[in-house]
């Protein structure tokens, strides 16, 4: 059996009076590519801020790799979160430092490398997300939106981290630049051996990237496992949102 | 730990790794490994990774760093028993990695800083002549008639920037005045011209003190309320969908502020001086034995009107360096959240030193003219 990365066990989420998850259970194994799906509002985001750490786990239990996340000290959470990297839905990038330095701040920060093996790090990270190495001189406002997700991913990738979540990272891009990220998003995870983890909207992502995935609606999970297991699935927000295709 | 141990035979070093090389373990690692092979004198360095436990990109892109170091020296480097993903790191870092790679930022020095400070100075200072000439010829064009004037922008930023300030000014004046009468009366007292208090404060509030303590408080308080707001509608592009929808970002956002602050500033200064007045008042009264009878009647035989219209005419002219440096600064932040900070400082420091600079000319024209 494979390693499991992210174990979620009946974990129950509510705001003041409205529960948006009720007793949901998912497990995550290493080197697997996971989707969050489940229609607008159903707490996706929310079940992954929780999972790293940005939003405090109400009830229920959420291990990843293998530790609890409750009861963690600061010092072991900040362990844990250096082992994990995130791509933002907004990316996030920081404004005022250029593509290059916002991939370097968490090397600077963390670790006592030279200018120069650290300058060759971002250059490496540059390169296989697909950007161009004068690309990194450039500010967040002078690329474009899918230069921004690259360089946001470039930055999640900055201490080569097990294990990646993405926010809906294809929305806001043309359907080309989808299916670039997409590519690209499997040849990291095979280049890297990266776990993901991801809330996407996408059918065409959806199809071509999840190895797994977890439909989460009416505050439950309604559906887990591969694409075709999934389908089998009776459920109206399975029917809609996989229409046509569903014979 | 990244660790090695050295086997060293006749002809080469076998270097045996083990232990976590990865980005948060290999400080000073190649340094350490360089002078491992120096010290042992061979020709040839064999790495054994076998026993590495965990092996990143930059633990990848480090041994690669370490070859070219050694291959300058004359010193060939091979590598042995790289378990599979070692293996597919080293083989990826050395397709994707950039040896030449620099990123780091540029220091100018002392002298290059200077002259680009200096060029920046002239530069903004060039710049907002030319935005307050601009400003100007939309105003004109609104007084005769050629564009209308946006009223309810305009009585808005009135109840912003200036009645929403009358309580901070009304309150540091009250204590201006008595902060300074509080000082003069103990001077005054030893020579026993106490009822002189009443021309010091006079002259001195009515002048300076209220038009510049005005000043600095709207320049901190809507100057700065300027550059932020201005600022961030750029920075969300707001301004640019202004642009698109054909709406004029002078008749908008400029004029409004501008007009506000010139009609509003000398009625502030007016409220300035009464509250000042009457914090010297009260320290007169309990201090000095002076009654506010005498104090009224002493204040119209010794302060003339001149005094109030000088101050009361530095207004309008302090409104428009205030006013145009805030929005000229808030205009000037570029795409960063950085600039918005940088900027917003600025309009606050700039409309002060200006407006100081602006009171010491008044001052000498004033004197030369005899008011
Ligand atoms: N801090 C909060 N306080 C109150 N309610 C919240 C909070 N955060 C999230 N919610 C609610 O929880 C629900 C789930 O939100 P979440 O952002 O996780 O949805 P989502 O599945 O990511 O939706 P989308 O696909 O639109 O991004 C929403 O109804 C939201 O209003
Ligand atoms: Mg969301």
């Amino acid at each position: 059996m494979a390693k499991r990365i992210i174990e979620v066990k009946d974990v129950v989420t509510r705001f003041g009076d409205r529960t948006v998850h009720d007793h949901i259970s998912l497990h995550v194994d290493a080197g697997e590519i996971y989707g969050f799906l489940g229609p607008s509002g159903c707490g996706k985001s929310t079940l992954m801020r929780e999972i790293i750490l940005l939003e405090p786990l109400q009830e229920g239990m959420i291990r990843i790799f293998g530790e609890d996340i409750c009861g963690l000290d600061h010092d072991e959470a900040q362990a844990l979160r250096r082992r994990w990297g995130v791509l933002f839905q907004s990316n996030a990038l920081f404004t005022s430092l250029s593509v290059a330095e916002n991939v370097s701040v968490m090397l600077k920060e963390y670790t006592t490398l030279s200018a120069r093996l650290i300058d060759e790090i971002v250059a490496l990270k540059l390169d296989i997300v697909g950007l161009k190495q004068g690309d990194g001189l450039l500010y967040p406002s002078q690329i474009s939106g899918g230069m921004k997700k690259k360089a946001a991913l470039a930055r999640a990738l900055a201490l080569d981290p097990e294990l990646l979540f993405l926010d809906e990272p294809t929305s806001g891009l043309d359907p080309i630049s989808a299916r670039e990220f997409d590519a690209l998003i499997l040849k990291l995870r095979d280049m890297l051996q990266l776990s993901i983890v991801m809330v996407t909207h996408d059918l065409a992502s959806i199809e071509g990237t999840l190895d797994r995935m977890a439909i989460i609606d009416e505050r439950r999970i309604a559906a887990e496992g591969t694409l075709e297991e999934v389908r089998e699935v009776d459920s109206p927000f399975i029917r809609t949102f996989f229409g046509g295709e569903l014979t | 730990m990244a660790r090695f141990e050295m086997k060293a035979s006749s002809r080469e070093l076998e270097l045996i790794c083990s232990g976590l090389w990865d980005v948060h373990h290999l400080s000073g690692l190649q340094e350490r490994l360089a002078e491992a092979v120096y010290s042992a004198r061979r020709k040839q360095v064999v790495f054994d990774l076998e026993n590495i436990v965990r092996f990143d990109t930059a633990a990848g892109l480090m041994l690669w760093r370490l070859r070219r170091q050694l291959k300058s020296r004359g010193i060939a480097m091979q590598i042995r028993n790289a378990a599979e993903d070692t293996g597919r790191i080293l083989e990826m870092t050395r397709t994707h990695g950039h040896p030449d790679a620099v990123y780091s930022v540029k220091n100018y020095g002392p002298l290059e800083s200077l002259g680009r400070f200096s060029v920046s100075v002239v530069h903004d200072f060039i710049g907002i002549l030319g935005f307050i000439g601009h400003t100007f010829a939309i105003l004109a064009a609104i007084v005769i008639g050629l564009r209308p004037m946006r009223m309810k922008e305009f009585l808005y930023q009135i109840n912003e920037s200036a009645i929403k300030a009358l309580w901070i000014i009304a309150l540091t004046m009250f204590l201006v005045g008595v902060v300074v009468a509080y000082q003069s009366a103990v001077q005054l007292r030893t020579y026993g011209a106490n009822i002189f208090i009443v021309d010091m404060l006079g002259i001195s509030i009515l002048r300076e003190l209220s038009p510049m303590l005005t000043a600095i408080i709207v320049a901190g308080r809507s100057g700065s309320a300027f550059a932020a707001q201005i600022g961030v509608m750029k920075l969300t592009e707001e301004i640019d969908a202004m642009r698109t929808m054909g709406f004029d970002l002078y008749a908008f956002l400029v004029v409004p502020r501008l007009l506000a602050l010139i009609v509003m500033m000398p009625i502030l200064i007016f409220f300035a001086d009464m509250f000042g007045l009457l914090g010297g008042m009260v320290v007169a009264h309990t201090e000095l034995d002076i009654t506010p009878m005498m104090f009224m009647e002493r204040f119209e035989q010794a302060v003339k009107l001149k005094h109030f219209w000088v101050g009361l005419i530095k207004g309008p002219f302090f409104a428009v360096l205030i006013a145009s440096i805030g929005i000229y600064r808030g205009l000037a932040v570029k795409n960063d959240t950085e600039s918005i900070g940088i900027n917003t400082t600025r309009s606050v420091v700039e409309a002060i030193f200006i407006v100081i600079i602006c009171d010491a000319l008044f001052s000498i024209v004033f004197t030369r003219l005899g008011f």
